[in-house]
């Protein structure tokens, strides 16, 4: 489990990439859900967390391919493979993403 | 409607098939292809898969899922001869054919030649890709004749290969017709800055085995030549059709052709929309064609209009370079953020007060949320 950041530096809409190996990307919705992804696109060396996060949706910001945060499928080309998905916990105020090891990003 | 024949495997074709089942079509899809290859991707062909870093496989468009519920009958390796309305057939180039109720044409374009060019590389095709690839063996000396978006990018992966690569251009500068003055002097900026040699304003009259030789007699040494000078749309095989071919397939802004029940989509879709034809030969284009083409064949008629979003992308050297909207050069440009020297930085082309177009190098976040803004591209989901 990492830190990723706290829930104050995380608005809605926005997202946070934290550097490792993999990097991650976890991202606040408008409805207010918290999501946790492979932060490269799997189609080509792209950042997800400077794509354009639309409902529970992000699209890639080179290419357009779109991945379904909850399930890390890509709906669309032309990225064919999904990117990984990891739980979200809040403590605190602090969000942390499980499953994964590395260190904090803060 | 109970056969649809889709002319044309690459992305626009792929695109219209996704969409025909997307869509809730359930009869039979025949997918004509000339090439012998699944249905693969390009983009990659002028990058990493030049390069060696990329397999032929991750290239496929269609995995073993897709294939299994597209239920695509593939015919591939045989050419479409001709079109026969009036008996509802596609015919091929083993002598067989395909009847079907309703047609879509993606057969996109053949990388145009130059005269005297004969035995040059060019970059369209998967085997394309692998014949320029073995001739990039250590030591060759690379002539590029055009310095287009392919041009570029095969310069680029040559310098990462460690070859000398000379580029020959016809422009005062590299895209300045797309881009204008002050974006091309970046272009230009970006071959230079990594060691290619770029020659613009320069005529070309042929090649030999010694090279590539200039208008002004004077020689370029070269022991692999690419020419990177654009396509012709593929519309041969239409001739006897009635359907008016001019520089693509002549369609309504809603891409259906004047023949019931055949649309045109991608590279050689040449739409005709506020007076003027317009023909795309980007992969946004063929991806965002497929599912107004195909809505409005499954209708019958045309319910939808084609809005492209002018989106391209290219990587060079160290650059990442995307484009959205309609910009013309004659445009304003104003920096967003870095400047035209930066190694990153966002602009915008202005006309009679409007944002008109969205470029930018190396700043994908800022290009994606100007690219809504100021251009209202409509959601994608």
């Amino acid at each position: 489990m990492i830190r990723a950041c706290t829930v104050d530096e995380l608005p809605p809409g926005e997202s946070v990439r934290i550097a490792g190996a993999p990097a991650i990307a976890v991202f606040h919705t408008e409805a207010g859900e918290l999501y946790a992804i492979d932060d490269t696109c799997t189609h080509q060396d792209a950042s997800l967390a400077d794509g354009w996060l639309e409902g529970c949706f992000v699209e890639c910001p080179l290419h357009a391919a779109m991945f379904d945060l909850r399930t890390g499928m890509p709906t669309c080309l032309p990225a064919k493979v999904p990117v990984r998905t990891y739980p979200v916990l809040v403590d605190d105020g602090v969000v942390y993403v499980q499953g994964v090891a590395g260190e904090d990003a803060a | 409607m109970k056969r649809v024949a889709v002319v044309g495997a690459s992305l626009a074709g792929v695109r219209a098939a996704q969409e025909l089942r997307a869509q809730g079509y359930d009869g039979g899809i025949v997918l004509i292809g000339e090439e012998r290859h699944l249905p693969y991707d390009r983009p990659p062909l002028s990058k990493a898969f030049l390069a060696g870093t990329a397999s032929p496989a991750s290239l496929e468009l269609l995995d073993a899922g897709d294939l299994a519920s597209l239920a695509l009958d593939f015919r591939l390796g045989v050419r479409a001869t001709a079109l026969e309305p009036s008996n509802r057939r596609v015919l091929l180039s083993d002598g067989g054919s395909v009847h079907a109720d309703g047609v879509v044409i993606a057969t996109g374009g053949r990388a145009r030649t130059l005269p005297g060019f004969e035995g040059a590389f060019v970059l369209r095709t998967l085997d394309d890709a692998v014949a320029l690839r073995a001739a990039l063996v250590p030591g060759v000396r690379v002539v590029v004749v055009g310095a287009g978006f392919i041009g570029a990018e095969v310069a680029s992966t040559c310098r990462s290969l460690g070859l000398d690569v000379v580029v020959v251009e016809a422009l005062p500068a590299p895209l300045a017709p797309v881009l204008g003055p002050e974006l091309a002097a970046v272009c230009a900026r970006l071959h230079r800055d990594h060691g290619t040699d770029l020659r613009c304003g320069v005529a070309v009259a042929g090649m030999s085995e010694a090279g590539v030789h200039l208008a002004d007699g004077s020689l370029i040494p070269a022991d692999v030549v690419v020419t990177g000078v654009g396509m012709a749309p593929a519309t041969d095989w239409l001739a006897g059709s009635g359907l008016p071919v001019g520089n693509g397939v002549h369609t309504d802004a809603g891409l259906a052709t004047s023949l019931p029940a055949v649309v045109a989509v991608g590279d050689v879709a040449r739409y005709h929309a506020d007076g003027a034809g317009r023909r795309h030969e980007h992969w946004t284009n063929a991806s965002e064609q497929a599912p107004v083409a195909v809505a409005n064949l499954l209708a019958g008629r045309t319910t939808r209009t084609y809005e492209p979003s002018g989106y391209v992308w290219s990587d060079q050297y160290s650059g990442t370079l995307q484009l959205a909207g309609h910009p013309r050069p004659d445009d304003t440009l104003s920096f967003v953020d870095g400047d035209p020297a930066s190694s990153s930085f966002v602009a915008t082309f202005q006309r009679d007060g409007a944002t008109v177009g969205v470029f930018a190098l190396n700043n994908a976040k800022l290009f994606n949320r100007l690219r809504r803004q100021a251009l209202r591209r409509p959601a994608a989901v």
